[in-house]
């Protein structure tokens, strides 16, 4: 089984903490000057996003977490489950709804995402940064308002919910950020 | 690739060096004699959290220096009188924001002084090289009690992890010994609120961590030993020096024991040290202190990066 010491800890490296997938934020190393050396570190648990603050005594060992991230596209939902295929390879992968959370109201066939596996299984799935979507549904702007400030909510094609500004109208195809859920522009 | 370039800005180093030639004329002001000695010697500091690079010099065993103590205290031994050195230092394994295994160390020794004695001085070099405010002093026991409520000399480790966990701090790998225990709270709770707006020196530690100082017989028994903070950063760490060559002996001993327990490298013991303290060390009081650092306080940086040419990553 792989391990890693303290000394090789960076940012970025899977480890495995109490049973869970983990990736290390940040690590700090401390050592009064004539004391026991700690590694302080942050690490975010990737089953549940939870950020937690470990220390650990300098030269201990942790065990490695079989964490891989792989570009995967979008093939289709079932009704129950996500599926995505390895474009290379052509193995396909299934990801349950509590996995998709977020992802699963900004992609679209054949998007491409990177999709988090952990001993095979995936884990988490990151949509593209931006987005180019459809407006399903949204109330007509006012005629000639292109500036003033106000939004309103428009529905798209996903099912996603964003403010867009005034002027979108239905059958619009807009560009949005996934990471902050908001508007950028007319695709 | 980048890398080649100095991490550390020119305009910072310029003040790098501006700073170290401060320092020389603080000493020659004082009349401290600036000595050398040997970063490749035949011993090695025997000190559990110490990790001497070990090397081969024409098959012989040699370790770079972790200090320059022991060679130091050999000129003492020998009349040198005050004596002070700037110069690099080896720890293994030392890397991070404020660490880097190659430093540069500032150690000066006093013979006559005590700790307090050398405290006084260590706070005229601060003001003058750092221009800081005369520094507070607060004896380690006192700093446990006033910010944790706890006797840090007296609590049993399984007072001192409920303390830790009572702060939320989860650590990972400690045994049931109380000094790594002390350790979590000094760096991780303690420090970052030490130093604040002027110097803090904190002195007479457990007796268990006494390292090279010499102990006071009392209710509890304390080492006389000081640490320098200054804006949450440790600079110095001073010692009303041991003299005694038996009791120094022991120590070497009792750390090679437990090097050998943990599975930690045996190094070599400093027999010339040693015979230097038999023919008899005069009372004496030294510090070490971290130049980076220093420089990393004056330039008002926020790693060691920003005050060194070329940290270990670039080395």
């Amino acid at each position: 089984m792989a391990t890693y010491s303290t000394n090789q800890f960076r940012s970025g490296l899977k480890v495995m903490l109490d049973g869970d997938p983990c990736s290390i934020i940040e690590n700090q190393f401390v050592k009064p000057g004539k004391g026991q050396a700690f590694n302080r570190v942050k690490l975010r648990n990737l089953l549940t996003g939870r950020v937690l603050d470990k220390t650990f005594k300098s030269g201990e060992t942790i065990e490695a977490a079989d964490v891989v991230e792989t570009s995967m596209q979008y093939l289709y939902h079932d009704g129950s489950r996500w599926h995505f295929m390895v474009p290379d390879t052509y193995e396909q992968y299934e990801v349950d709804e509590n996995v998709m959370g977020e992802a699963a109201k900004w992609i679209k066939e054949e998007d491409v995402c990177d999709v988090t596996l952990w001993n095979g299984q995936a884990i988490s799935v990151t949509p593209p940064n931006f987005v180019t979507l459809e407006v399903t549904e949204t109330d007509p702007g006012l005629k000639g308002d292109t500036s003033s400030g106000g939004s309103k909510p428009a529905t798209l094609e996903t099912g996603a919910v964003v403010r867009v500004p005034l002027f979108i109208s239905v059958g619009e195809v807009i560009k949005v950020d996934t990471r902050t859920g908001e508007y950028v522009s007319r695709a | 690739m980048d890398d080649w370039r100095p991490a550390a800005s020119l305009e910072n180093l310029r003040r790098r060096a501006a700073l170290i030639a401060r320092i020389r004329l603080f000493f020659a002001a004082r009349g401290v004699l600036e000595v050398e000695t040997p970063l490749l010697a035949a011993a090695a500091v025997t000190d559990l959290h110490l990790a001497s690079f070990e090397l081969d010099a024409g098959g012989e065993r040699r370790y770079l220096q972790t200090s320059p103590e022991f060679a130091m205290k050999r000129l003492l031994a020998a009349g040198s009188g005050p004596i002070y050195q700037l110069g690099k230092a080896f720890r293994d394994g030392e890397v991070g924001r404020l660490h880097n295994p190659e430093f540069t160390l500032l150690e000066w020794y006093r013979p006559g002084f005590d700790h307090h004695a050398l405290m006084d001085e260590v706070d005229a070099f601060l003001g003058e090289i750092l221009g800081l405010p005369p520094a507070e002093r607060i004896p380690y026991g006192e700093l446990f009690e006033r910010h944790l409520g706890i006797d840090p000399h007296r609590a049993g480790a399984a007072e001192l992890r409920r303390c830790v966990r009572r702060r939320d701090l989860d650590v990972e790998g400690l045994a049931e010994e109380r000094d790594p225990w002390l350790d979590v709270l000094l760096s991780h709770v303690l420090e970052p609120r030490l130093g604040r707006g002027r110097p803090t020196f904190v002195y007479d530690y457990p007796a268990s961590q006494a390292a090279l100082a010499r102990l006071r017989d009392g209710d509890p028994p304390v080492a006389e030993r000081f640490e320098v903070y200054v804006e949450g950063i440790e600079l110095a760490n001073g010692y009303h020096e041991l003299v005694d060559a038996a009791e120094q002996r022991r120590r070497f001993a009792a750390d090679l024991a437990r090097r050998r327990e943990r599975g930690l490298p045996a190094v070599a013991m400093d027999e010339r040290l040693l015979a230097a303290l038999d023919h008899g060390l005069p009372p004496c009081a030294g510090v070490a202190l971290g130049v980076d650092r220093l420089a990393l306080l004056a330039t008002g940086g926020d790693a060691l990066a920003d005050v060194v040419a070329f940290p270990f990553d670039r080395a």
